[in-house]
């Protein structure tokens, strides 16, 4: 019989609490640089341009369904070999990536192909009545979309930022593949060397689970300030 | 792309491994999201209660630590489970979590009225489900079921980790093998794109019908 025994955890908790913030981090580096990606793809695809238009669909059509694990596989395993195979060593060397950069880079590059979704949505949103009367007072196109639809749209985005955010985080765990030491490498880590694997693997749902909650009720809280505040 | 076809029979080892994987966690995670959708709204507090904290549980964890629980867990539990059916279990949990979500709120969508109307016909609880709510609530399921499906798909991918020898472990084996990366992960991420896309053609077609159908 299997008997819990928690004083492992309490006297491990140091390596939860730091994969728990790095987890964080990632995810908040994922929203951020995928947001700015997203953004651009997203007016790549309400764009004039019938190339642009493609190529940004291609995008998001691809990377929405290739596993987020074969991204990172590729940052990480991949591109060290093809960069020393293609490139003079020196040059190689500024292209290969550590564990942290390689997830952040799969993560934001994955992140933008659904934020440009969720963008798109909110771009085609915006009411027309706003973009005529800021052509009528004289605005440029880019003063139009700066002044104009990116804070209405922004506004009718954030419950799915929220979300994708929340998403982001869950998915930080596959980091935990390539060594990046976040929350569930810190629970694998445990249960290996201590094989108390129930209490470090519902230790580690346990503090996603919680932070999710807590996450997703203080972007709730957020989200009502900010559009009260208009 | 040498490399890819020399190989080629190993990724369709792996392929299938995905395949019938993927096939088997959603049309049990169908099941299981069918009858949680119902509990969810119909069953009495305990098994409403019950069904909420599995449903919220499991979409706040991440899959891989799902797998990761069922995997290595079970066993120390005293449960002997291979890598195969721990991967199965965790992902159908999963995906029986999001498709009761699903389900749950396509039903709440369809008008109270349609339920009273055939409670006047005299249908008792299952038929009215299955002859007037479920048709109508149908349409509604669809789009978000076949993206739950695609995520299964990709997710599938997660029990490389636990060395099943899946089309991503395919892919790192003849990795290890030939030292060529690109054109494996490339050709990879291909077959994931030709798979998604193929269900996600599959759902627009379905949609379509189901449209048609309810549109009178």
């Amino acid at each position: 019989m299997y008997d819990l025994n928690w004083d492992v955890i309490r006297d491990n908790w140091r390596p939860f609490a730091e994969g728990l913030r790095l987890s964080l981090t990632l995810a908040v580096f994922g929203l951020a640089i995928g947001s700015v990606l997203g953004l651009l793809l997203a007016f790549a695809r309400t764009s004039r341009f019938r190339l642009l238009r493609a190529l940004a669909t291609a995008y998001v059509e691809l990377i929405r369904n290739v596993p987020l694990l074969l991204l990172i596989f590729i940052f990480y395993f991949g591109l060290p070999i093809f960069a020393y195979d293609t490139f003079p060593r020196d040059i190689a060397d500024v292209l290969v990536l550590d564990g942290n950069r390689s997830m952040v880079v799969a993560l934001s590059l994955y992140a933008a192909a659904y934020l440009a979704e969720v963008f798109r949505a909110g771009l085609l949103a915006v009411g027309r009545r706003y973009l005529d009367a800021g052509r009528s007072i004289g605005l440029t196109r880019f003063a139009l979309a700066r002044y104009v639809t990116l804070p209405i749209m922004l506004r009718s985005v954030l419950p799915s930022l929220s979300n994708t955010f929340i998403s982001l985080f869950k998915d930080t765990s596959l980091a935990s593949a390539i060594a990046v030491q976040e929350l569930t490498f810190a629970a694998r880590e445990l249960s290996t060397n201590t094989f108390r694997v129930i209490e470090a693997w519902t230790t580690a749902g346990a503090l996603y689970l919680l932070s999710s909650f807590l996450i997703a009720a203080a972007l709730r809280a957020a989200e009502r300030r900010i559009r009260w505040s208009v | 792309m040498a490399t890819v076809i020399d190989n080629a029979d190993l990724l369709l080892i792996g392929l299938r491994v995905t395949v019938v994987l993927a096939a088997i966690v959603i049309v049990c995670g169908s099941a299981l999201g069918l009858l949680g959708g119902i509990g969810l709204l119909y069953g009495s507090w305990p098994v409403r209660w019950l069904l909420r904290v599995y449903v919220d549980v499991i979409r706040g964890t991440p899959l891989l630590v799902l797998i990761f629980l069922a995997f290595y867990g079970l066993p120390a539990l005293g449960i002997a489970i291979d890598g195969f059916w721990a991967a199965t279990l965790a992902l159908g949990l999963f995906a029986g979590a999001h498709i009761s979500e699903i389900v749950r709120g396509a039903i709440a969508a369809v008008p109270g009225g349609q339920s009273d109307a055939g409670r006047a016909l005299g249908l008792t609880f299952w038929p009215r489900l299955r002859y007037v709510i479920l048709p109508q609530a149908g349409p509604a399921i669809l789009p978000p079921w076949v993206n739950t499906a695609t995520e299964v798909v990709k997710g599938t991918s997660l029990v490389a980790l636990v060395s099943v020898s899946d089309l991503l472990f395919s892919a790192q084996k003849v990795l290890e093998r030939t030292g060529e990366a690109m054109p494996i992960y490339l050709a990879a991420a291909a077959i994931y794109v030709v798979l998604n896309l193929t269900i996600s053609r599959l759902g627009a077609r379905l949609e379509r019908r189901a449209s048609f159908a309810t549109a009178v």
